[in-house]
């Protein structure tokens, strides 16, 4: 089972979801951090890391000495990664896709691959707890084949989390698709709504089930839980705006931890979110 | 000379387009941008008149004919982000826009259309004019399009002969970003003092060494952990970062959002709106934003 907890807007309480969700449920779970951007789980869950592993993305090498400057590789690139300019070949390797398409149309065989470094991925352990995330290497654009490569190795024994990156677009898409749910973290404020919908067309689009947790849920307004309503959107959890829980995420503290009365809600989270997957399944 | 201030973060939701709103509300002669195009929030508080809108042409995606394909394999064997499948449909989510395997049909059988990936606009608001942006639901090509509305937003502040760009940025530190903040003249780096905060600034602070903008700081909701707040001023005056000041945690943030409106606009003075007026003063007269001392960009702003 794979769930993945996504919002649109960033800071609502994605990876204090996921981290709390992940500690309430022990051994059986095991939580990626997919946010390869700015990834923040490992500083609440606390993981010993066990590995480091470079991620590479492949792109191409041109042996100067087979080419004969017919510019195929820089016709058949769309992103204009490959220029040919006189009796050179440019590669940059930064706007490469990793498509392979002028190594495949070369009729010379002058490219081969090496790798550009996407970033990292570390694994290791909480207690029974299973952890891994990606890490973007700074400057580096690309970060769907991280996110892609942080949930290669799936442990089917476990309950994946996926702690997503904010937003709408490809990276976000990266760590839902294949989820068997996506659990929305939002705020009832302006901003959380409208992003909110944003992500849930995404989900739509993707045709997993959804649910949501109102983070915050006693500031703003009550146009989140209208908009529940309509979109038939079950609301599976909400928490209040509570200084403690403010002052323990500052800290890098857990709810659970810090306030042992959620682990019991965090428990009914995921008993909810099990009944509408075997619903979906029975369906 | 136009000079351009991009509000990052790193991490998300710690108060990046609220003081945007509120900077717009005391910068005159200046045009606001929305960078963060896959979730655009800044329009909620300008309500902007949308005078220009413009489709956003991004990559193309591949479309098989069935009535062409022969079902010989090529395209599944060299497509490498898994999107053909093996009843030779193409999944517009995993297609990455290569193009290889339309160059590679043996049939011709692949089209290869430009998609509409969204769209941008040029408004006016009650700050002066804004250049947005909306990418289509999981698009890619958010960079390009963050790239194109910085270009037209430079564009239109030559043509009205506005001195200052003010661009609410995204999260994070990939692609979207590194096109925010290319060419920038400074960078105001909104955190909240908290170890997630911290470790997303600490990295948005590489990216901007690496890209070689200046950077500043503001520590927003500072009170919520004082000993965090000193920790991240310390560690900006080790990175070489200008400390702009300390926004406490405010409940009339969201109460001015929930009604459209900036901190200025919404309800009394508050000791908030101080602090704030205090950090846009530090900024405009920051050594960045007024590189060889010529400090005529202050007689441009209130």
């Amino acid at each position: 089972m794979i769930i993945s907890i996504a919002s649109g807007k960033g800071g609502t309480g994605k990876t204090t979801v996921a981290t709390n969700l992940a500690l309430a449920l022990g051994e059986r779970v095991e939580l990626l951090d997919c946010d390869v951007e700015e990834p923040n789980a490992h500083l609440f869950l606390k993981p010993q890391i066990e590995r480091t592993e470079r991620v590479d993305t492949p792109i191409p090498l041109v042996d100067e000495a087979k080419c004969t400057f017919c510019r195929k590789c820089a016709e058949i690139c769309r992103f204009n990664a490959i220029a040919v300019v006189g009796r050179q070949v440019l590669v940059f390797p930064e706007l490469c896709h990793s498509c392979g398409g002028c190594m495949a149309v070369c009729p010379e065989g002058a490219i081969t691959e090496i790798g550009r470094e996407l970033g990292t991925v570390n694994s290791g352990h909480r207690g029974t707890i299973s952890f891994k995330n990606g890490r973007l290497r700074v400057g580096e654009a690309m970060s769907p084949p991280l996110i892609k490569k942080v949930r290669a190795a799936r442990d089917p024994g476990r309950i994946t989390l996926i702690d997503a990156p904010p937003g709408t677009s490809c990276p976000v898409i990266a760590a839902m698709n294949g989820a068997d749910f996506i659990l929305m973290v939002t705020e009832p404020t302006p901003f959380g709504l409208h992003d909110l919908k944003l992500a849930v067309e995404a989900v739509k689009l993707l045709g997993i089930p959804c649910g949501l947790v109102v983070n915050r849920a006693d500031v703003g307004d009550d146009k989140v839980f209208a908009y529940a309503r309509e979109e038939e959107l079950p609301i599976l959890l909400t928490i209040p705006f509570d200084r403690r829980i403010a002052e323990a995420y500052s800290r890098g503290e857990t709810m659970v931890e810090a306030l042992p009365e959620w682990e019991p809600k965090f428990l009914r989270l995921f008993a909810d979110i099990e009944a509408i997957i075997e619903r979906g399944a029975a369906k | 000379m136009i000079r351009e201030i991009v509000i990052v973060s790193g991490k998300g939701g710690t108060g990046k387009t609220s003081l945007t709103a509120a900077f717009a509300a005391l910068a005159k002669n200046s045009i606001l941008c929305d960078a963060d195009v896959d979730a655009a929030d800044l329009h909620l508080l300008m309500q902007p008149e949308v005078k220009e809108q413009t489709d956003f042409m991004g990559g193309s995606k591949a479309v098989i004919d069935p009535d062409l394909c022969t079902g010989c394999g090529t395209c599944r064997t060299l497509c490498r982000f898994d999107a053909i499948s093996d009843r030779y449909e193409v999944d517009p989510i995993r297609c990455e826009g290569c193009g290889v395997c339309v160059d590679f049909c043996p049939e011709q059988a692949i089209a290869f259309p430009v998609q509409r990936c969204g769209e941008w606009y040029v408004s006016d608001t009650r700050f002066g004019p804004m250049v947005h942006a909306r990418l289509g639901i999981a698009e890619e090509n958010s960079g390009r399009l963050v790239s194109l509305i910085r270009t037209e937003t430079k564009k239109r502040a030559e043509e009205r002969g506005l001195d200052l760009i003010l661009t609410d940025g995204p999260p994070g530190i990939g692609c979207p970003v590194i096109a925010a903040i290319g060419g920038a003249t400074a960078l105001v780096i909104v955190v909240e003092p908290t170890v997630s905060g911290i470790h997303d600034m600490e990295r948005v602070v590489d990216l901007a060494a690496h890209f070689k903008v200046p950077g500043m700081v503001i520590v927003n909701k500072f009170d919520l952990n004082v000993k965090m707040t000193e920790t991240i001023e310390k560690l900006a005056v080790k990175r070489n970062i200008v400390v702009l000041g300390r926004v406490p945690f405010d409940p009339v943030f969201t109460h001015s959002m929930v009604q459209g409106q900036n901190l200025f606009e919404y309800g009394e003075e508050t000791p908030t709106r101080q602090v704030v007026r205090d950090i846009w003063a530090k900024i405009v007269s920051s050594p960045s934003m007024n590189p060889l001392g010529i400090v005529d960009f202050k007689a441009t702003i209130q």
